[in-house]
């Protein structure tokens, strides 16, 4: 090409007309600020990547949207009702249990190869195996035996009566998984080689009614029907899941329609950045704002002199007005919390102490613990020492600053003073919370699933300490035998009337020990189409990819 | 010429030995370990669990018994796995080095002409209105902050105008060179324009030291045209001092530019080197970093041995 053919090449280049790419409404585009680090289903517990596989495979059981365990891959879920879950006597002594799951006679894998036994069974071997690298090993190795009836029949029996019998995790494609294992020999080498990393776009990894057809790592993931998948037809072509890491960019992306939606699910926008994108497009889009199972609260160290008298913990508490924090932040959105429970759980109860905001309350227990306000309006005891402690969160995190700052000036009207001490979060949670070496309080939040036993948060084999590695995350050092045969009579009581007993002790022991400071339940704040139909947020671990199979275009 | 390139080479790779060892104990030093991301938030990860992992990933081990594994297999062609791609680390370098490429030389060739133009064009009238309007438009490069810069383009020619993407590296289903293109537009005039302002004022008053100097005086006494006056005579003493500063920046530039590639979401060799220290993915950090301190040693040789070419009389030795 001469220079005069290349310019004229160049001109016409720039002379054609400027358009915005074109989405056509059968993709759909979704921003996210996060990516995973990994597509095995067991390998880390990642939020974002789990929002990516649940489009492309299924668990065998889930939470729907109302809550309820419900079947994915299983034809009837097991319950002793039905007759498929029964209590055993374990060969040694003692009680387990037989639960069978029966797999839905049509399920394939994008390949086209059945999904089967063979791969609940491979599954379930590499599961309970301790070295597999799964970080999550609990799922499997609560089976002790599992017998295979047919290909879409296996019974698998438990080593103790279980709460949770009847939940059932992801299965791997044993046609697929099975000669890389056994090429790679160990877990650390499978962990390299497994297809999920490797080749991601593998029909064959896929069960559910999208699989993965384009992976770029850090960048985007494109996900396009699952031909073999037997359900009902999906509504879109394509699926991309784009990475947008700050959220500046992330909003002007949704507003130059680069991105059609945002995910809520902690992965996307924040709830004030969503709450202020409202005011400003308040037609724009649809805005759904669910209450999550994610608990945002305030650790105190016990171990701290102040913060040993319940007294002082209870006027911590009664100090601050979080009714007002909610409405003033998060225009009421986020529900105020008194345990870690959430109202929409169904073992959650009212029947615990409430700490309403009431400054006098606060101030009255504050002298009946030996604490009165000097001249400087902050409360000394006897000894003259002032009541001052260290507050630390995440630094950075906007929210959580604003929020210190609000408690910070309320408990100063209660004679209280504390110090705004923040850390960047992987010290917060990689020192200072691992190693319990904080002094004061410590603001922070965390997830759990759906009826999730608090053993890892509450129980006091959980503490962490040199002994166990800093192993656990009861951060607080709750230290309670009552709650320790709670947690372990509520993992293995399968009446719900004695199971919501249970939890509503455990409930009470929470608040009435007020170890913690609870703030509030954070709500997921999803920015979605005013096209989109179908999309149903469920607040907690089973998201709404779960059902993406329902989502389609539809007429405003 | 040959014994100081060599000299250089010998000194680079003992330079690059050096900071494998100070990197790696710094990534150490961090809170946390890679199983603390992995178990962060998951109920699942008991004791046992947590222990294992360690294991799995080497984390029970010293730093020293580490890093001896890392460099053993490093000078073998084995740079290790990421655990933040969960994939061999040479296979997520390439890629972001690739985008860098593409960013940072088309920035780089913008700047340089740019300031090349502007930087001559107020070095010939101090003190004039066109040199006032060129210093403004620098100043107001240098102190614009690039996130902000960023973000304006994005809502101006995205959101407002619908001309370029807002981000990413191409759209789903195209990809063709047109495609990319217009990808590219955007974060290549925020870097350039982020980079121009510094280079005018290194250019500008370079040229209007130069252009007092004999030599100068002499040429326009011969009868030298001004055009030849300025581009011959005057420009190529005053690329000197501009050219180290440029090498430098190509460094610098080269070790990627994380709020461009994060606001328009470009996966270069910036963003990759601060999530993996964010990720606590040692080796994949690892790897970055020298390779970033890489380029900026071969920019340095290459300012060097562009001195002797500029002016023969500088010797290399």
């Amino acid at each position: 090409m001469n220079f005069r053919a290349a310019l004229a090449a160049a001109v016409a280049l720039l002379a054609l007309p400027f358009a915005a790419p074109a989405q056509a409404k059968d993709d759909l585009v979704i921003g996210v600020a996060q990516f995973p680090s990994s597509l095995h289903p067991a390998i880390d517990a990642e939020v974002i990547k789990f929002y990516v596989l649940n489009f492309g495979i299924r668990p065998m059981t889930a939470f729907n949207p109302d809550w309820k365990n419900s079947c994915l891959l299983c034809a009837q879920l097991p319950t002793i009702e039905n007759g498929l879950a029964k209590i055993e006597d374990k060969p040694g002594g003692g009680k387990g249990m037989a639960v069978t799951f029966k797999l839905k006679p049509d399920l394939k894998w994008g390949d086209g190869v059945p999904v089967t036994t063979k791969d609940l069974e491979f599954t379930w071997k590499v599961g309970r195996d301790p070295a597999s690298g799964f970080s999550n090993g609990n799922p499997w190795n609560r089976y002790t035996a599992l017998d295979i009836v047919d290909d879409h029949t296996a019974v698998a029996h438990l080593s103790s009566v279980d709460v949770h019998y009847n939940e059932m995790d992801i299965l791997l494609p044993e046609h697929i998984e099975a000669p890389i294992l056994a090429k790679a020999g160990n877990a650390a080498e499978y962990i390299k080689q497994t297809a999920y990393n490797r080749a991601p776009t593998t029909p064959g990894l896929w069960d559910g009614p999208f699989m993965i057809t384009a992976y770029q790592s850090g960048v985007q993931v494109v996900l396009e029907p699952n031909p073999y998948w037997a359900g009902p037809k999906p509504g879109f072509k394509r699926i991309v899941i784009k990475l947008i890491e700050n959220t500046a960019a992330l909003q002007a992306n949704l507003l130059s329609g680069d991105v059609d939606m945002v995910a809520g699910e902690g992965v996307g926008l924040t709830i004030d950045q969503v709450l202020a994108l409202r005011k400003s497009y308040p037609d724009k889009f649809t805005y759904i704002f669910k209450p999550s199972l994610t608990y945002e609260h305030i650790d105190l160290k016990v171990e701290n002199p102040i913060l040993a008298d319940g007294r002082v913990r209870q006027a911590l508490l009664s100090a601050i007005d979080r009714n007002q924090l909610v409405s003033r932040l998060f225009e009421g959105l986020q529900p105020v919390a008194d345990s870690w429970v959430n109202p929409l759980d169904q073992n959650f109860t009212k029947d615990v102490p409430h700490y309403p905001y009431d400054p006098a309350k606060a101030k009255s227990l504050l002298a009946a613990a030996g604490w009165t306000p000097g001249a400087d309006g902050i409360c000394r005891n006897a000894k003259g020492d002032k009541l001052s402690l260290d507050f630390q969160t995440t630094a950075g995190n906007k929210l959580r600053e604003l929020i210190q700052q609000v408690l910070q000036s309320q408990w100063k009207a209660s004679c209280v003073e504390v110090v705004i001490k923040n850390e960047p979060p992987r010290t917060l949670f990689g020192e200072t919370l691992k190693k319990r070496s904080f002094n004061g309080l410590v603001q922070y939040g965390w997830s759990s699933s759906v009826g999730s036993s608090p053993r890892r948060t509450l129980h006091s084999a959980q503490i962490p300490t040199a002994e166990n590695n800093w192993g656990g995350a009861n951060y607080i050092a709750f230290n309670n035998k009552q709650m320790d045969a709670d947690i372990d009579r509520a993992d293995s009581e399968l009446d719900p009337v004695k199971q919501k007993a249970i939890w509503a002790d455990m409930q009470k022991l929470y608040t009435q020990e007020t170890y913690v400071l609870p703030l509030f339940f954070r709500a997921e704040p999803h920015v979605v189409p005013k096209w989109l139909k179908g999309y149903t947020p469920t607040g907690h671990g089973d998201m709404s990819m779960l059902w993406s199979e329902n989502w389609s275009y539809g007429a405003n | 010429m040959a014994a100081f390139i060599l000299r250089r080479v010998v000194q680079t790779l003992l330079v690059l030995l050096v900071m494998s060892f100070v990197i790696y104990a710094l990534i150490g030093l961090m809170p946390g370990d890679p199983v603390d991301m992995m178990i962060a938030g998951n109920p699942g990860a008991t004791p046992e669990v947590v222990a294992a992992l360690r294991k799995i990933y080497g984390a029970d081990q010293p730093l020293m018994v580490r890093y001896w594994h890392w460099l053993s297999d490093a000078l073998r062609g084995d740079f290790g796995f990421s655990r933040t791609h969960s994939q061999p680390v040479l296979e997520v370098l390439a890629p972001a080095l690739w985008q860098t490429c593409q960013l940072m030389i088309g920035s780089f060739v913008v700047s340089v002409i740019l300031s090349f133009a502007l930087g001559i064009v107020a070095a010939l009238r101090p003190g004039g209105w066109v040199d006032g309007l060129i210093s403004l438009c620098a100043f107001a490069g240098i102190s614009v902050p690039v996130f902000w810069l960023a973000l304006m383009m994005i809502l101006v020619f995205a959101v407002e105008l619908h001309w370029f993407p807002a981000s990413g590296i191409a759209n789903v289903g195209d990809g063709g060179l047109r495609d990319r293109l217009m990808h590219l537009v955007m974060p290549i005039t925020t870097l350039a324009l982020a980079n121009t302002g510094a280079f005018i004022r290194y250019v500008r008053a370079s040229m209007i030291e130069v252009m007092r100097m004999d030599h100068v005086r002499t040429a326009r006494a011969k009868g030298a045209g001004e055009g030849r006056v300025v581009l011959i005579h005057a420009f190529r003493n005053a690329l000197i001092p501009v050219v180290t500063i440029m090498a430098l920046s190509f460094g610098v530039l080269f070790n990627g530019a994380l709020l461009t590639e994060t606001m328009f979401a470009q996966p270069g060799m910036g963003k990759m080197i601060y999530d993996s220290i964010q990720g606590n993915d040692y080796n994949l950090a690892l790897v970055g970093l020298l390779f970033a301190t890489l380029v900026t040693l071969l920019s340095n040789l290459a300012a060097d041995l562009a001195y002797g070419w500029l002016d023969p009389r500088i010797a290399l030795a």
